[in-house]
């Protein structure tokens, strides 16, 4: 790298950038990227207005992220023209989109765990080879940032044992350490509490108003409408249109990133619940570490009713589920399913759970519901392998096995149709299909499943939110564990909220308002010292 | 246990504990940086023979010890191109260094010299000498701290001194310079050190490049200073005890060098306590006192290091999505 980067590379140069009268701060003409076979940008072509707000929406694998990350310099672009500020420049690394003004907060942290705040704001900007004197400037700016823009964090606090949403502030004031005027963000608030979001919006509008610009990748389309004033609709790497947000609609917006119409609200009756199917009594899971991750938790699930458990991500819920499915021995407590109490004990306590007629769809079926190396009718029978369907003793069945899966995946409409297609070359959505197809479609007393359509593009969600409410209206017990507090509200019949391993409360979806559950997800007294 | 005795355990757990000490300090920068290596006992072998022939044929002991080092530097890169810029596997690629140094060094001494694998002896000039440190001899005479200044502390080769001065230097360097910062954060998370706008693979080789020196600088220690010539396999596997040393102490320089000087006593008293008639037991076999440190390397892994967590991007070839 040359020492003229290394120099311009300091904020005090920011304002020294050439061409900083330009109205756009970044024009994209005709980039192409593929990766492989796959053409995730077609002929981009994008305008961001000089100090505006600008958002980009698109399902998953619309092409947004690998857009961004050309811009940012991380990828490469195959063809096409890059102006920042009017000047054409080919950015080949993270280095030079950071000379021209360029940051970015990344949908995963780049941030290095066991290091301090001020040592992850340094790296990489360091102004000499010795550290004292980068590190007192740092902390003197840090803290004129954080009161300039509220995002106050302790400079010698390592990553690790700060929130999710205090790492966030790290990654902007990282961005603005360097004298950032072109900020970037990849779906900044899937990780952060409605206070935290509402937070994050007021410290963009802020950066508006110094006359910074913001590019704002999303697929939540509330965000869109509450805070862009422009917004470029992205859909199957191509880019479908660019429209002022006050003259659009949330509907409008969705017809163009999935290309036809999509109810937003799910349909569906009301619930018309039975017996008690599923029960849970004082349970508390403890991890290895000896800290309670679910402490004390009871409650009941009837048949044909959906009850979702809220709260923010890291509360306990995972814990709650891999407890009740059996995959994890809770310290104490019992799951009932009909009465019959559930033996979890030991490593194959989730054969017992499946057998008693749980079927659980797991939070990251990368981690636990899918070997994305095996063929798609490998994993649709996954955990089902020793069913008498699939054969006898120690042989396997597969022509029955692929039989069931074809069925499958007309019945879920999973595509591409080809159950010898490596998994891991499905879509996100499709991937969930292919788990939800393998729990549902056979005959099950509860359903649990966690975080439905995480990572799912819109098409795909309405589809499993409609499988869903078909389970409930069949009379099954579902118990839903979800971070998207939209999803939560419109699927469940009743709402239990999760904080700190407890439920601290229990809402009805049609009454309970926003601001009511955000302040339970997020503690009630943390909420009360927040407003 | 007389005083004589004390002193002189204590200047040969020095002597002992300084090529580990070396070769553990290597392998903390190539570890802190993300790759692993197992390739530490085959850098230390080829710069061993490396020096030793230099040595043997120059008569020159100054260029020997360059020249090992230069070896082992290469024997490093040639390592590092696998893992890094070929992304192969780092296991592998130090197993296959390790076991290239093994062969290569009987061969080519077997070839050279004809003494079955040995190189020629070293003497005067063509190995390293020990130093007095000054005022030795007049300061001996000052109670306790005397005898500690002129028994234990002079009269080592100059090694030992650089081992155990790069302790101090290593620790500045690892949290007080932008080098350190960078080489603990791409061991960590190489995604943030690359979008932070920093080659990966820039300060991966910069990082297994002071590797190669102290490695090299290990090796040495083995055929010009401690002994005189190289011989078949004269490493004997200290290059793992040295990484044993590195992960017990969590890949943190000062806890290094505390570890190093454990093992190395442990190597002293193993000396010391061969052909001595013990109460009760009577006279242990050379081989089970032998075996003793080695013994404690195995009983400090498996008991006592239950948590060591390693830098987290350990191991893993840095490949950007896709």
């Amino acid at each position: 790298m040359s020492a003229d980067n290394e120099k311009q590379q300091r904020p005090d140069s920011a304002a020294a950038r050439p061409g900083a009268r330009s109205e756009w701060a970044i024009e994209l003409e005709k980039i192409n990227k593929s990766f492989g076979a796959v053409h995730a940008n077609k002929d981009i072509d994008l305008k961001v207005r000089r100090g505006t707000i600008h958002g980009i929406v698109g399902e998953n694998g619309a092409g947004k992220s690998t857009l961004m990350s050309i811009l940012y310099g991380f990828y490469t672009a195959d063809s096409g023209t890059i102006r920042v500020n009017g000047e054409p420049h080919a950015i080949t690394d993270s280095r030079h989109a950071l000379a021209l003004g360029i940051g970015m907060v990344h949908q995963h942290f780049m941030l290095v765990d066991n290091m301090t705040v001020l040592d992850n704001v340094i790296l990489g900007a360091e102004d000499s080879p010795f550290l004292n004197k980068t590190l007192s400037r740092a902390r003197q700016q840090l803290i004129k940032l954080g009161e300039e823009y509220s995002l106050e964090v302790d400079p010698d606090a390592l990553i690790e044992n700060i929130s999710v949403g205090q790492q966030q502030r790290v990654e902007i004031l990282k961005a603005l350490f360097r004298g950032a005027d072109i900020l970037i963000l990849d779906e900044p608030t899937g990780v952060l509490t409605p206070a935290e979001a509402d937070h994050l919006f007021r410290v963009l509008e802020t950066l508006r108003a110094e006359g910074k610009t913001v590019i704002l990748i999303t697929h939540k389309l509330r965000e869109i409408m509450a805070i862009t004033d422009e917004v470029s609709v992205m859909r199957q790497g191509e880019m479908v249109e660019t429209l002022q947000t006050k003259d659009t609609n949330p509907e409008q917006i969705a017809e163009l990133m999935v290309g036809r119409r999509v109810l937003l609200q799910v349909e569906k009756q009301p619930a018309t619940p039975g017996g008690v199917v599923l029960e849970v009594e004082n349970l508390s899971v403890r991890d290895r570490l000896g800290v309670d991750r679910v402490k004390d938790v009871s409650f009941s699930v009837r048949a044909g009713e959906i009850v979702g458990i809220a709260g923010v991500a890291g509360n306990g819920q995972s814990e709650l589920l891999e407890a009740i499915s059996g995959i994890s021995d809770p310290h104490s407590g019992s799951v009932r399913i009909n009465g019959q109490t559930l033996d979890m004990r030991g490593d194959d306590g989730a054969a017992r759970a499946r057998r008693a007629g749980l079927a659980h769809v797991p939070e990251d079926r990368h981690r636990m519901g899918l070997v994305v190396t095996f063929e798609e009718w490998e994993n649709s029978i996954l955990g089902y392998e020793t069913y008498p369907n699939y054969g006898k003793g120690a042989i396997l069945d597969s022509a029955a096995a692929q039989a069931e899966a074809q069925k499958r995946i007309e019945m879920f409409d999973i595509r591409p149709a080809n159950i010898k297609l490596k998994t891991a070359n499905f879509s996100g959505g499709n991937q969930q299909k292919i788990v939800l197809a393998r729990e549902m479609d056979r005959d099950l007393e509860v359903l649990v499943v966690g975080q439905p359509t995480r990572g799912v593009d819109i098409g795909a969600i309405e589809f499993i939110h409609k499988q869903i409410i078909k389970m409930r209206d069949a009379g099954k017990a579902v118990l839903l564990v979800s971070v998207e507090l939209d999803e939560i509200r419109s699927l469940s019949d009743r709402i239990l909220v999760m904080f700190d391993g407890k439920l601290v409360g229990e809402a009805d979806p049609q009454t309970a308002s926003e601001r009511d559950l955000g302040m339970m997800m997020a503690g009630v007294e943390q909420a009360e010292a927040a407003e | 246990m007389d005083i004589d005795l004390i002193l002189s355990m204590a200047n040969a757990t020095l002597r002992l504990a300084t090529p580990l000490l070396l070769a553990a300090l290597a392998g903390l920068y190539s570890e802190r940086s993300g790759i692993f290596d197992i390739g530490l006992e085959g850098k230390m072998l080829a710069s061993a023979f490396a020096a030793a022939t230099v040595a043997a044929v120059t008569g020159n002991v100054w260029l020997g010890l360059l020249v090992g080092v230069i070896v082992s530097i290469l024997t490093t890169m040639l390592q590092g191109f696998a893992s890094i810029t070929l992304k192969g596997n780092q296991m592998i690629a130090g197993v296959a260094v390790t076991m290239l140094a093994a062969g290569m060094t009987t061969f080519l001494g077997q070839t050279w010299f004809s003494q079955g694998g040995r190189t020629p002896q070293l003497r005067g000039d063509s190995r390293l000498q020990q130093i007095d440190l000054p005022f030795a001899d007049q300061l001996a005479g000052v109670p306790i701290l005397g005898p500690i200044y002129s028994e234990v502390l002079s009269g080592h080769y100059i090694l030992v001194y650089v081992a155990f001065l790069a302790v101090p230097l290593t620790a500045y360097v690892l949290y007080r310079t932008r080098f350190g910062l960078r080489l603990r954060a791409v061991g960590e998370n190489p995604k943030a050190v690359d979008t932070a706008g920093i080659s990966v693979t820039m300060q991966r080789y910069q990082a297994i490049f002071i590797t190669g020196i102290l490695a090299g600088l290990s090796g040495a220690y083995f055929s010009i200073a401690q002994g005189a010539g190289f011989g078949n396999e004269m490493t004997a596997g200290k290059g793992y005890v040295a990484l044993a040393a590195l992960i017990f102490s969590k890949w943190r320089p000062v806890p290094v060098m505390f570890t190093c000087l454990l093992f190395g006593f442990l190597d002293a008293l193993q000396i010391r306590m061969q052909n001595v008639d013990l109460p009760i037991v009577g006279q242990v076999p050379v081989q089970a006192v032998q075996a003793l440190p080695y013994i404690l390397t195995v009983v400090l892994l498996a008991g006592f290091i239950g948590k060591a967590v390693g830098p987290r991007a350990g191991g893993v070839p840095y490949v950007k999505e896709r």
